[in-house]
C-alpha cells in the first residue's frame, strides 16, 4: 500500500506492507522501488499517487501482476476508481455504455 | 476499388479464393471470440462496479473511524498502536484463462497464527474507535483482494477486447473486401482476355477461309 501516512496507517494493522509517501512528487520513485524485485502481486495506492504515477504504471498494464488498484484515502473520494472502470468499458466497447450518467 | 497488386492469372485467383475462405473463417471466429469476451467483460465490470462502490463506502467508514480514534487518542499513541502488526498478509497468485486472456486469481494467505487476532495493540490504552476501525478494515480485506483481482482482470480483458475488435474490423472492412474485389478484377480480366482471343480467332478464321476460297472475288 502506497500513500500518505494518514491514509495508509490503518492498513498496516491488517497485514499490508506500507510505503509511506507524503511527498507526492516522490511517488514515482517509491513505486519503482517496489516494483523492482517483482515481490508484490497487488499494490494498492491512494488516488493521488495513482494519478501521479500514470507513466510508471503503463508498462504493468498488460502484465498479470502486479495489480495496481487505486483506493480513496483520507482526503476523500475523487472517483478515480470509477473513472478507471469506465475507461476500461470505453476501451473495450468503444464508448462508455455502462456508467455514463 | 481497392485491389491488390497481382497478376490476373487463374492460378493467382485460385490462391486468392483460398485466402478469402480462410479470412472469412478467421473473421467469424474472431467475431465469436469478441462477442464472448464482451459478454464476460460486461458481467465482470458490473461486478467490479458493485464491489468498488461497496469497498469505497466501507473505506470511507473506516477512515472516519480512524479520524475519530485520532481525535480521542494522541497522534503518538495512535501511531505506536498501529506500528507493529500481528498480521502478515500474503497473496498466492494463480492464473485463470478466460477466452485466451490470462487473468490473475489472488488468494490471501495469512501468515499469523490466529486469523481473528488482528489487533496489534493491547486494549487498555486505546480507544474503542480504533478497535472499530481496525476490525472493519480487517473485515474489508477479502473484498479488497477480490477487488484487485477483478479490476486487474477487467483491465487485461479490456485490452484483449480492443485488440480483437481491431482485428475483426480490419478483416471485415479491409481484408475481405480487398480479396473480393481482387478476385472480381481477375475474373473480369480473364473473361476479357477470353473474349479478345475468341474474336481474334474468328477474325483469323475468316482470313484463312478468304485466302482458300476467295469468296469476295466470286460475288
Amino acid at each position: 500500500m502506497i500513500g500518505d501516512s494518514e491514509s495508509v496507517k490503518g492498513f498496516g494493522a491488517v497485514g499490508f506492507d506500507l510505503f509511506i509517501c507524503d511527498d507526492i512528487q516522490n511517488s514515482a520513485a517509491v513505486l519503482k522501488q517496489i516494483t523492482e524485485d517483482d515481490y508484490y502481486a497487488i499494490i494498492f495506492m491512494t488516488e493521488e499517487i495513482f494519478q501521479q504515477t500514470a507513466k510508471e504504471r503503463e508498462k504493468f498494464a498488460e502484465m498479470l501482476t502486479p495489480a495496481m488498484i487505486p483506493l480513496p484515502g483520507t482526503r476523500g473520494n475523487a472517483g478515480i476508481g470509477t473513472q478507471r472502470l469506465s475507461s476500461f468499458v470505453e476501451k473495450a466497447v468503444g464508448s462508455d455504455i455502462l456508467f455514463k450518467n | 476499388m481497392d485491389i491488390m497488386n497481382v497478376n490476373p492469372t487463374r492460378m493467382q485467383m485460385t490462391k486468392l479464393k483460398k485466402q478469402l475462405v480462410t479470412a472469412k473463417r478467421g473473421h467469424k471466429m474472431l467475431k465469436d471470440k469478441r462477442d464472448e469476451l464482451m459478454r464476460q467483460f460486461i458481467e465482470l465490470v458490473q461486478e467490479n462496479k458493485k464491489l468498488r462502490d461497496k469497498v469505497e463506502a466501507e473505506l470511507a467508514a473506516c477512515n472516519a473511524h480512524f479520524v475519530n480514534a485520532g481525535a480521542v487518542m494522541s497522534k503518538k499513541a495512535l501511531d505506536s498502536s498501529l506500528m507493529s502488526s500481528k498480521q502478515q498478509t500474503g497473496v498466492e497468485v494463480a492464473s485463470k484463462n478466460i477466452m485466451s486472456v490470462d487473468v490473475p486469481m489472488f488468494e490471501t494467505v495469512s501468515k499469523s497464527e490466529d486469523e481473528g487476532d488482528i489487533f496489534p495493540y493491547g486494549f487498555a490504552f486505546t480507544s474503542f474507535e480504533l478497535d472499530d476501525a481496525v476490525s472493519s478494515l480487517g473485515a474489508l480485506l477479502p473484498d479488497l483482494i477480490k477487488l484487485a483481482e477483478i479490476e486487474k482482470s477487467c483491465e487485461l480483458m479490456a485490452a484483449e477486447i480492443e485488440r480483437t475488435r481491431r482485428r475483426v474490423n480490419s478483416l471485415e472492412h479491409v481484408m475481405i473486401p480487398r480479396y473480393e474485389d481482387t478476385i472480381k478484377y481477375i475474373a473480369m480480366k480473364l473473361e476479357e482476355n477470353d473474349r479478345s482471343s475468341r474474336t481474334r480467332l474468328m477474325k483469323v478464321k475468316d482470313m484463312l477461309l478468304e485466302k482458300a476460297h476467295h469468296y469476295s472475288e466470286k460475288e
